[in-house]
């Protein structure tokens, strides 16, 4: 059982390291890689989409193959991370659009909100029922 | 929900990795059973029951 988490737990990590790559790609290369080519950024966004999804199925696996306390600790901190996600990220739009904030709302703030708070969760979940 | 999974488990000299190995959970889920913090699946606690030849009830005693 151990050996199967920890062998899901390295797809997990493979697809994630393969979709921040991809990210990556898909972000720089337009400017450094193919001089703003359209096909060639249509499909590095393509392929990054699709990594993407993989990475998601990965997890998915993960989870479902969690015995019921690990589960129990995703859902608590998966649940926590989606309400704050909307509730924050719905905040902080509306600080931008009623001029609150100087600057522009930007997506990737949200994504590192976001990732703070599912691993504090997650963290602070599994101390709880140590 | 309280229970006896400590005391038997120490009864049949198991660890809490070997006992998690044999019901098929992790070593943080027996913990946290025996700490009272988590109550198991019925599958989990009949397995634990049937483990150590006993009624469920014997292992786990519900208090509403």
């Amino acid at each position: 059982m151990k050996e199967q988490r920890k062998k899901r737990l390295k797809q997990l990590a493979f697809w994630t390291v393969i979709w921040t790559l991809t990210m990556a790609l898909a972000t720089f290369g337009p400017k450094f890689l193919w001089d703003n080519n359209t096909i060639a950024t249509l499909i590095a966004v393509l392929v990054n989409l699709a990594v993407g999804i993989g990475m998601i199925l990965a997890n998915r696996n993960v989870v479902n193959n969690g015995d019921e306390l690990e589960k129990k600790i995703q859902l608590e901190s998966m649940g926590l991370t989606l309400g704050l996600a909307v509730v924050v990220g719905l905040f902080y739009s509306l600080l931008d659009q009623t001029n609150l904030i100087s600057g522009d709302a930007e997506i990737s703030n949200l994504v590192i909100f976001i990732g703070l708070t599912y691993i504090i969760s997650t963290f602070y979940n599994n101390k709880r029922y140590r | 929900m309280k229970n006896r999974l400590k005391v038997l488990r120490a009864e049949k000299n198991l660890t809490q990795e070997e006992l998690a190995d044999i019901i098929g959970v992790s070593r943080q889920t027996i913990n946290a059973i025996e700490k009272e913090k988590f109550d198991p699946s019925l599958p989990t606690a009949f397995r634990i029951s049937i483990l150590f030849n006993l009624k469920i009830e014997e292992v786990f005693n519900f208090e509403n």
